[in-house]
């Protein structure tokens, strides 16, 4: 950009600042100015590369270099090498586990071969901070595009005829649904950017509004234009403030140059933008419980239909899109309809931003066209499972989803393929587990969140999820019944049924596909009282550690089930299968040599 | 009650924030944001002040400050550390990590420690899952946070506290 002869992209995204990246960049500047490269070396800080696992990352220009895991004095040693001799530094670029090979450039690496970027298109190419940057890159061509060429009309048709579809969990076509609100008649409308980002361990939104926040702006505003609204609401979580800063950075500088408030681009289209925070409460991602929060009142969700589109915000006609909904606006428009509509499946078009986490060994982010299968983005871009552990499951969906086995991981994935399975796609999030995990523990972990979220309008979800959370611990506490089970399978039942939101209607979901998968892994737990992953504390078993074990043979005198065997001062054993856990043996050894596990 | 005094002069910013204000009453969790950056946390006065300011029934305060888990209306330690339990943090250990800062900060019940020194909650993900298990100490984030980092973590907060005292004597000579 511009006279420079190199640009230097350093990842300042909320997971690279953690792994101390702000002095990466520190260092870098100090060594650029001490080279006296200043005015050829262009240092700019952007928003997340996704590749959060080998943060934090530097990007060289046009040399096309990756470095990985920079830390303040690998950053100087780039300045000496790379700067000033062109010596690209061997040690810090990525190597590639299979091969071990070293890879100088982005594009080899497995874990962006397969990507195709068009909500993050600009997440760890431009300085977010910087809206000349975003306009360098075609920003705010498609707002002006739209309101000199095209009607409002014409823009919810391209919309609608790109296929795009809520990125936000529930997957309804976004043009429809600002065609729906635009027709409601109204004194006003207004646009609301849902970007609470509630699943926890999705973090494509965040990366999104720290990385590109222009892209959402300008959406909206072009959502704005379409639906006839004159301002709109970004309702962002208060978990993230460097999303905030970057937004609020973002907003007066597009008011500064024109690009919104009154008459943009010298239009007598005008349209605000007004950022509100959440205050931690789950329920406030569902539209009508974050209207309601954004009036200042409970988060409470209310009853639809009416649905927003109808009566929303202030009692006016409101359109409610997720940040990466917005993300796509705007490629669409420059790019057209049927570029957007050739990527993805027959019912779901274009790409997704997935954001894999858990036991993987690339965790980040990652945007694949629809259809790609899980095996692919777990295996392939995901680099297969930490420490050559054997994969178990992936839990899509958040705390409103279900895990997917071994069985699935070949389904191309889009909105209807995952609802087949007993999962959905929701925001993005995966989760990957590998043996060492308990799924009657994940289960509980997940009615234990929205236990703590529900927001105690409805009794299906109030009382009906806490009693699903106490059979669940009962049973990993090792004092549940096969009863126990039908009950699970029956409350959660009436729960889908009869709960009130989204919430509560999905909250069972992680208890009912997990019974489906890991049946025997229940039926372990209640009737041998074993937990087969080693997970719930209560149900570990005894052991005797060979080389502590003196082979006294006290052991073997207190055990009530008699089933330690070993000769005398020879290293005993516990028949595992049949231990009782009741610990008696643990009290009576001398050396230490039992534990549990 | 009479143990907390609420300062006044707090107060009178408080209120000043709120005229400020355009539409005040959609602006409840924002006033209560700033109340709580102000005292620490949400005491019962500084609720009744902004009910009658905004003219709103106590009980509609309390109602929204309950609902929210971002707001707290017990007074927080003076270093607060945050152990995420999001997903991505929970299959990587969190709850250990949990159970380390409870036995080295020996905070048996609740969230706070007997000097009132350290608060110690837990979130929902900060969106930093890459970087599981997450601890944010003080607005700063730890990832990849082992049980055996806990005590460096603390030792940490504790030698920056005596680096402000050491600051505080030098700019009182
Ligand atoms: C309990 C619950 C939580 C939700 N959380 C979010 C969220 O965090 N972010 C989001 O964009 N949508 C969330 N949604 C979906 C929204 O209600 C709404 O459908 C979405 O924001 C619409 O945008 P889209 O059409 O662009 O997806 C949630 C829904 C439910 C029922
Ligand atoms: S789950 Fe802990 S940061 Fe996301």
């Amino acid at each position: 950009m511009g006279s420079y002869r190199m640009d230097v992209l350093v990842c300042g995204g909320t997971g690279c600042q953690a792994s101390n990246s702000i002095d990466v960049i520190e260092t870098m500047s100090k060594e650029i100015k001490a080279a006296g490269l200043e005015k050829e070396i262009n240092l700019v800080t952007t928003g997340c590369f996704g590749f959060c696992e080998q943060g934090p990352i530097v990007k060289i220009q046009p040399d096309n270099v990756f470095y990985v895991k920079v830390t303040p004095e690998s950053a100087a040693v780039i300045v000496k090498e790379h700067f000033v001799k062109g010596r690209v530094v061997k040690e810090l670029l990525y190597e590639e586990p299979k091969t071990r090979k070293k890879l100088e450039e982005q594009s080899d690496m497995p874990f962006y071969k397969k990507q195709e970027r068009i909500a993050l298109r600009n997440c760890g190419l431009i300085d977010p901070e910087n809206i000349n940057e975003y306009i360098a890159v075609d920003g705010y061509q498609a707002l002006g595009k739209a309101l000199s060429e095209m009607t409002p009309e014409q823009v919810i048709d391209e919309v609608k005829r790109s296929g795009l579809r809520g990125r936000g969990g529930g997957g309804f076509p976004t043009g429809t649904k600002w065609e729906l609100t635009r027709m409601s008649k109204a004194d006003r409308r207004f646009i609301i950017c849902n970007a609470d980002e509630g699943d926890p361990g999705a973090f494509m939104d965040r990366s999104i509004l720290e990385g590109d926040p222009h892209s959402v702006l300008e959406a909206m505003a072009i959502a704005g234009y379409a639906i006839g609204a004159d301002s709109g609401y970004i309702y962002i979580r208060a978990e993230y403030p460097l999303a905030i800063n970057r937004l609020k950075i973002a907003v007066k500088q597009a008011y500064d140059m024109g690009l919104l408030g009154k008459n943009i681009l010298g239009t007598d289209f005008s349209f605000d933008i007004h950022l509100k925070y959440g205050a931690g409460a789950f329920v406030c991602g569902e539209e009508t419980a974050l209207i309601n929060s954004i009036e200042g009142g409970r988060g409470e969700p209310t009853v639809k239909p009416p649905f927003p589109a109808e009566v929303g915000l202030w009692k006016m006609p409101t359109n409610i899109n997720n940040v990466e909904t917005f993300a796509n606006v705007c490629p669409i428009l420059l790019r057209g309809a049927d570029w957007f509509a050739s990527i993805g499946t027959e019912k779901s078009k274009g790409t997704k931003v997935f954001a894999l986490a858990g036991k993987v060994n690339n965790v980040g982010l990652v945007e694949v066209p629809m259809g790609t299968t899980l095996r692919e983005i777990i295996f392939d871009l995901g680099g297969g499972i930490k420490n050559n552990r054997k994969f178990k499951a992936v839990q899509t969906g958040g705390p409103s989803g279900g895990c997917i086995t071994e069985e699935n991981l070949n389904i191309p994935i889009d909105y209807d393929s995952l609802t087949e399975i007993g999962s959905m796609m929701g925001s993005g999030g995966m989760i990957v587990m590998d043996e060492d995990d308990c799924m009657v523990n994940i289960a509980k972990f997940y009615l234990e969140f929205t236990v703590d979220e529900a927001c105690g309008r409805c009794t299906a979800c109030r009382v009906g999820n806490k009693r699903l959370h106490e059979i669940l611990t009962k049973i990993t506490e090792g004092k549940g019944t096969e009863e126990d089970l039908e009950r699970l399978k029956d409350l959660s039942q009436i729960i889908k049924d009869s709960s009130l939101c989204g919430l509560g209607q999905t909250a069972p979901n992680p208890v009912l596909s997990t019974m489906k998968y890991f049946w025997h892994e229940y039926l372990a737990h209640v009737n041998d009282k074993y937990c087969p992953a080693g997970v719930c504390k209560a149900l570990l078993k005894y052991h005797i550690i060979p080389e502590k074990c003196k082979g006294c043979t006290l052991c073997t005198k207190v055990c009530p089930k008699g089933i330690i065997s070993g000769k005398l001062k020879e290293a005993h054993v516990i028949n595992k299968e049949e231990c009782i856990a009741c610990g008696a043996c643990e009290q009576v050894c001398k050396f230490g040599a039992i534990t549990r596990m | 009650m009479g143990e907390y005094k609420v300062d006044a002069e707090k107060l009178k910013k408080l209120g000043d924030f709120i005229e400020g204000l355009e539409y005040a009453e959609g602006e409840l969790i924002n006033i209560l944001r700033e109340a709580q950056e102000m005292f620490g946390y949400l005491p019962m006065d500084v609720q009744l002040f902004i009910a009658r300011k905004l003219g709103i029934p106590a009980a509609k305060v309390y109602g929204v400050a309950t609902f929210y888990s971002y707001f707290t209306m017990t007074p927080r330690g003076k270093h607060v550390i945050s152990v995420c339990l999001g997903t991505a943090c929970f299959v990587k250990g969190a709850d250990r990590i949990v159970e380390e800062f409870r036995k080295q900060l020996n905070i048996k019940e609740g969230t706070i420690s007997e000097d009132g020194m350290y608060t110690l909650d837990s979130i929902r993900c900060v969106g930093a899952c890459g970087l599981a298990p997450v601890v944010i100490v003080d607005g700063k984030v730890h990832g990849r946070v082992k049980p055996e980092d806990v005590a460096a973590i603390i030792r940490g907060i504790n030698e920056d506290e005596s680096g402000e005292q050491m600051l505080v004597k030098q700019n009182v000579q």
